[in-house]
């Protein structure tokens, strides 16, 4: 069949400081296709499509809209090609309603009447299978239903070339089979659909053809009927990596923490947590699974003593003195004071773990600033700390007195880790640590926790990659809304039953704080 | 830029966030905003008041610099400029929004006079003077203390708190005014006591205890563990919160020492200056403050070059407001502009402008 | 007449001003701006609308037309104070308070300046003028003289904001940006437009509050020395009526009634203060602010809370 071009993209680069997020990249999409869009995190792919969306100016090359030449300076530029992005991060105003935030921007020449509104928006929300209350306030909504929202959004704007970004990331399965069954209905209609992912299965899924980006630049783009998911992967990550994740066996396992019916009320009443209850052992890596916002950054910020008040207990047995001691109810200061050693890397490296503002001999001080009775900080531990993690995790840093926020992702991370393991703790809690890294500094974080292992610590770990839990982990915990759904065996477990249970939610719970805490 | 396949209509420039910039760069920037923002100050007064810009700039150095006399006067009051910049400094520091120096000074102020005035027959001068600065001290710091408490608590909104207790501090002078004065002119005539000594001269112990502040406030920012929590506070209060620092404790304290720093300012202005006080005593100096520190940015060595800057500014065009027989507003009017320009230079420190490199314009 | 109806007649018409500086400020809010240069804005307001009716007076125009283009003159002051605060912190990404403060700074220089030379140059002959500004009742002999034109205008516009925010797309649009700028740039809406647009209105909504104090209310030359105050109050009576323009026009006339109170209060219950009391019951506007700034805190209300971006400079680019 002839097929129609739609977009095409000749010689676009763009460059952030020194750092090339793409480099003269060539990209052609047809009528009535879906192109996946596939790469490493990091690799430039949502980049470029903000290129194409608008949010980004190209600082070379050209785009062609139906063959002609489009300058896109801004998303109504994209509008009016018939482009629409769906972003990752919804964009979507918190205290409008649904309705309120489709027709935001639309200057139609009519009155604004939102009833009207309300009830076009239904038309096309029937059509194409969506359940969605036109007039619900988006910061009462799931995250499903705001995804909704964004699609409705450009539908709304009769876009023929839509763009999302990692639409499933924060989908259930069931959800994700919806969503790609609404897809295959629009290109059936003749859209255009570029979807970001980095989820093989997916990709061959719901795909025509697979664009792989690697390192800013454009490998190659395959049919996907014509490939297969280890193929794509060579692609994608250049040479074939070793994917296997050393994983030694668990010695002198002994129950270090224990976690018993814990819940969080958040202050309008919704269970963030509810009744979980479970033991971290010494020499063993925990994970932790679940769709995001399931509860996670939750469940670790009360260990840590960030949530306030929380039901249940949370049990300590020091491993030096065999003492048994409580952390409810203590802050991070008191649970130090207790002597007991745990550590934490939050989700946020920046916003939490680190100052994004300060270099790393500040940010090293964090942890260790309060040591002593005297008035005046000490600098010297921490810059010799800051050296040595500098030097032993191969940080890419100009010195220590740079702030951390000039660093890259990965190395953000290796400062944050490193300081945390340097504390040499004997809980280590880390949330998504390889989120935004890529392949070889995920590995450096995954060969530091397997030796925190090995020294007898109790690792827990917070992942979404199933690939990864699966193969870094002793023990899997699932959540699901906050509950505990099961507790799997890292060596016997499929990925399949572990997406089983991050799905297994209770009926008493409805859909909508389903996504609560996102 | 290599290959450049440029389009016919892209923008002209965009704007993008510099990574770092030598700080010779941002020196040359700001001194070219200043330049510039001098150069439109001496065409408005062209305008204004048909002075010729080389006397325009002529006076302006003079005014400064002509005399000895004019060099102390310039030093007393950029030192007690400076003071109250470095008392809002550790509060800004931590992103707290303290606009109520003006009350915190004037309040500590009175707290000198009342001592001043109650006490004065009783005590011998120095211990009147002890006396005098710790109540400025402590009235200074519950001035600050109180805004600083319902936002570690409650969140409330520092800014239109502190500016709300400028208010609330004039009313009392103004009551105690009443009070003191039974004539009713509420106009209190100098204090004959509570002076502090003369070393050398009546400026000097002035300048040498603002100096003995910079370096204190300059090693509590830099070296202390109060000081650090402080910036982690103000960067983050998430990180804060997860390294266990109490946000509410930090906040309060950071304000009851920029309260009371600000006192210290009241009493430097009342023992060693006016010996007098009114509602318009410290008379806008709390709002220019935040300038100084902020062009300083938050940095107390630095600082004493931006109050010496601002001062310079006042000093020199009100000189000229006299010299050409103009009203005594056109020294804000300088000081505004100049600020102006160095506000926005900032933009081209923290950012760049791109031009497309090889870009044809093509007119339509 | 009743002096409880006096003290009403004299409160509302004081409440105006808030009221020009409290819908203006707002607007600015909505756009996520929060600017400090209100009060010197409201100042230089009424410096050009005083200048504009000095140097047409010599025109021989009809005393309405004066009226309405010493108005004029006063908005286009505003705005040309709006651009300048809006090219320092929505062009140049400048810091909003320090920026607001610079303007207030300026604004007071410049205004002082101004009607200083007005005075000098014999310019206290404009004040004929005050009669048309009080229209129709400027013959009354009671506090209903205040009463006049710019009262109904204030209402006017608080009513027709009120009616931009919540009934239109352009107002729709405008809470977007305010509210989340990254999403009203991805949907098409030009966020600095909007951002200028409202902000250079709502500062020169703003500079009418200074004209309409100076000429009509208080009818003297020097109360320009009390704008600054009156203009802080302006920007603590945005939080006291959670953004909403509709609830400004309630909050300014009790603004306006606790503003006076110092000096009515003592008539109206029939006692006599002593005098050093009239200092402190001048503080009561101040101080229910603060009240109001507290209980607002602790009844932490989604629905009442300012614009979420408000005071965020918006980089589109930024990472």
């Amino acid at each position: 069949m002839e097929k129609k071009l739609a977009l095409e993209l000749k010689g676009v680069s763009k460059y952030f400081g020194k750092l090339a997020a793409n480099k003269n990249v060539d990209l052609d999409v047809y009528r009535g296709e879906i192109l996946a869009i596939l790469g490493e995190n990091g690799c430039g792919k949502t980049t470029l499509m903000n290129m194409i969306a608008g949010i980004y100016y190209p600082d070379e090359g050209t785009i062609y809209v139906d063959g002609n030449e489009a300058v896109i300076r801004s998303p109504k530029d994209a509008f009016a090609h018939g482009i629409g992005m769906i972003h990752q991060h919804f964009k979507l105003v918190d205290v409008f309603s649904a309705a309120q935030n489709i027709i935001l921007g639309i200057n139609d020449g009519k009155r604004y009447n939102i009833s009207e509104v309300n009830a076009k928006v239904k038309t096309i929300a029937d059509k194409y299978g969506f359940v969605i209350d036109p007039a619900k306030k988006i910061h009462e909504m799931s995250v499903s239903e705001k995804q909704t929202v964004e699609i409705l959004k450009v539908l709304y704007r009769g876009a023929d070339i839509l763009i999302l970004d990692e639409p499933s990331a924060v989908l259930t399965p069931q959800e994700t089979e919806k969503l790609f069954a609404v897809l295959r209905k629009m290109r059936d209609d003749g859209k255009s659909i570029l979807i970001i992912t980095h989820k093989l299965h997916e990709v061959m899924s719901i795909s025509d053809r697979v664009a792989v980006f690697r390192k800013g630049e454009h490998i190659a783009t395959v049919n996907t009927a014509e490939t297969s998911p280890a193929q794509l992967t060579e692609m994608m990550v250049g040479k074939k990596v070793e994917l296997n994740i050393d994983r030694p066996d668990p010695e002198n396992v002994e129950g270090r923490l224990f976690v018993k019916n814990l819940s969080l009320t958040d202050t309008e009443g919704i269970k963030l947590l509810d009744d979980i209850s479970f033991v971290a052992n010494s020499g063993e890596i925990l994970g932790i699974a679940g769709i995001a916002g399931s509860g996670q950054r939750e469940l670790l910020e009360s260990i840590a003593g960030l949530s306030g008040h929380i039901e249940g207990e949370i049990i300590y047995h020091n491993p030096k003195t065999g003492e048994v001691e409580s952390l409810r109810d203590k802050n991070p200061v008191q649970i130090r004071e207790l002597g007991v050693r745990l550590s934490f890397v939050p989700e946020d490296r920046l916003g939490m773990g680190l100052v994004g503002n300060m270099d790393l001999v500040d940010n090293m001080m964090l942890r260790s600033y309060s040591k002593g009775r005297s008035l005046f900080v000490d600098r010297k531990k921490p810059k010799s700390l800051a050296e040595r993690i500098v030097k032993d995790l191969q940080v890419a840093t100009p010195g220590t007195g740079t702030p951390v926020r000039r660093l890259s992702g990965g190395n953000v991370q290796k400062v944050l880790v490193g300081r945390e393991i340097a504390a040499s703790p004997t809980v280590l809690m880390a949330a998504y640590p390889v989120r935004g890294l890529d392949i070889n500094s995920s590995y450096t974080i995954y060969n530091l926790l397997t030796e925190q292992k090995k020294k007898g610590v109790a690792v827990i770990f917070v992942g979404e990659d199933l690939d990864v839990l699966v193969e870094l982990c002793d023990r899997i915990m699932v959540i699901c809304a906050g509950k505990i759904t099961g507790v799997v065996d890292g060596r016997s477990t499929t990925k399949e039953e572990i997406g089983l249970l991050m799905t297994k939610t209770d009926t008493s719970y409805s859909d909508s704080e389903g996504g609560k805490g996102e | 830029m290599r290959n450049n396949k440029t389009s016919v209509h892209e923008p002209l420039f965009h704007v993008v966030k510099r990574d770092t910039i030598p700080l010779w760069k941002s020196m040359l920037i700001r001194v070219i905003a200043v330049a510039a923002s001098l150069l439109v100050c001496s065409l408005l007064s062209m305008v204004l008041i048909k002075a010729n810009p080389i006397e325009f700039l002529e006076t302006l150095v003079d005014a400064t610099f002509g005399s000895e006399r004019r060099l102390w006067k310039f030093s007393k009051d950029a030192a007690v400029l400076l003071c109250i910049a470095l008392a809002i400094t550790p509060a800004f520091k931590m992103k707290f929004w303290n606009i109520g120096a003006e009350g915190q000074v004037l309040i500590g102020a009175l707290a000198s006079v009342a001592c001043a005035f109650y006490l004065g027959k009783s005590m011998p001068n120095w211990a009147l003077l002890i006396v005098m600065f710790v109540a400025a001290v402590i009235s200074g710091a519950i001035w600050g203390g109180i805004p600083a408490i319902f936002k570690a608590k409650w969140g409330t909104n520092e800014t239109l708190f502190t500016l709300m207790m400028n208010y609330a501090a004039s009313g009392i002078v103004a009551f105690f005014l009443v009070k003191w004065t039974p004539s009713g002119s509420s106009v209190l005539g100098e204090l004959k006591v509570g002076h502090l000594p003369e070393i050398v001269h009546p400026y000097l112990l002035i300048i040498l205890a603002v100096i003995a502040i910079t370096l204190f406030v300059f090693i509590y920012q830099s070296f202390t563990k109060h000081g650090y929590e402080l910036s982690v506070v103000g960067e983050s209060e998430n990180t804060a919160r997860y390294i266990g620092i109490n946000v509410k404790k930090v906040i309060i304290r950071t304000m009851l020492l920029s309260g009371a720093i600000c006192g210290i300012a009241g009493f430097l202005i009342v023992a060693g200056l006016d010996h007098s006080i009114t509602e318009t005593t410290v008379g806008g100096r709390g709002f220019t403050a935040i300038m100084v520190s902020w062009l300083a940015k938050f940095n107390p060595l630095v600082m004493i070059l931006t109050a010496a800057f601002v001062t310079f500014l006042n000093q020199g065009a009100s000189q000229i407001s006299t010299f050409f027989n103009i009203d005594s507003s056109f020294p804000s009017m300088v000081v505004g502009i100049v600020l102006f320009f160095i506000i926005g230079c900032e933009f081209f420190i923290n950012y760049k402008v791109k031009f497309r490199s090889t870009s044809k314009k093509e007119v339509k | 007449m009743n002096i409880f109806v006096d003290y009403l007649l004299t409160a509302i018409p004081l409440g105006m001003t808030f009221l020009y500086g409290c819908v203006g400020e707002i607007l600015t809010e909505k756009a996520g701006h929060l600017n400090l240069g209100i009060p010197g804005i409201m100042c230089v307001g009424g410096a050009s609308g005083c200048l504009a009716l000095k140097y047409l007076s010599t025109l021989g125009l009809p005393a309405f037309v004066l009226v309405i283009l010493s108005i004029i003159a006063a908005f286009v002051g505003g705005i040309a104070m709006g651009l300048i605060y809006c090219f320092l912190t929505v062009t140049l990404k400048s810091n909003q308070n320090v920026t607001g403060l610079a303007m207030t700074t300026f604004g007071v220089g410049v205004t002082k300046f101004v009607m200083s030379g007005l005075a000098e140059n014999g310019g206290m002959g404009y004040l004929y003028a005050r009669d048309y500004f009080r229209y129709p009742f400027a013959q009354s002999t009671t506090s209903l003289k205040l009463c006049g034109v710019m009262v109904y205008l204030a209402v006017v516009i608080a009513l027709a904001a009120a009616f931009v925010l919540s009934r239109t797309r352009v107002g729709l649009h405008l809470r977007a940006v305010g509210e989340n700028p990254a999403t009203a740039d991805a949907v098409g809406i030009n966020v600095t437009k909007y951002k200028y647009v409202a902000t250079c209105i709502g500062s020169g909504i703003a500079a009418l509050g200074g004209l309409f104090y100076i000429m009509d209310y208080s009818g003297s030359y020097e109360a320009y020395k009390s704008i600054e105050a009156l203009g802080w109050l302006s920007v603590a009576l945005v939080i006291f009526t959670i953004w909403r323009p509709l609830v400004s026009i309630f909050g300014s006339a009790i603004f306006g009634a606790l503003y006076l109170a110092g000096s009515h209060l003592p008539t109206l219950l029939g006692v006599r203060f002593d005098m050093s009391v009239t200092p402190l019951l001048q503080l009561l506007p101040y101080i229910v602010t603060i009240i109001v700034l507290i209980v607002t805190s602790i009844r932490n209300k989604r629905e009442n809370q300012p614009p979420a971006s408000l005071g965020l400079p918006y980089f589109r680019e930024e990472r």
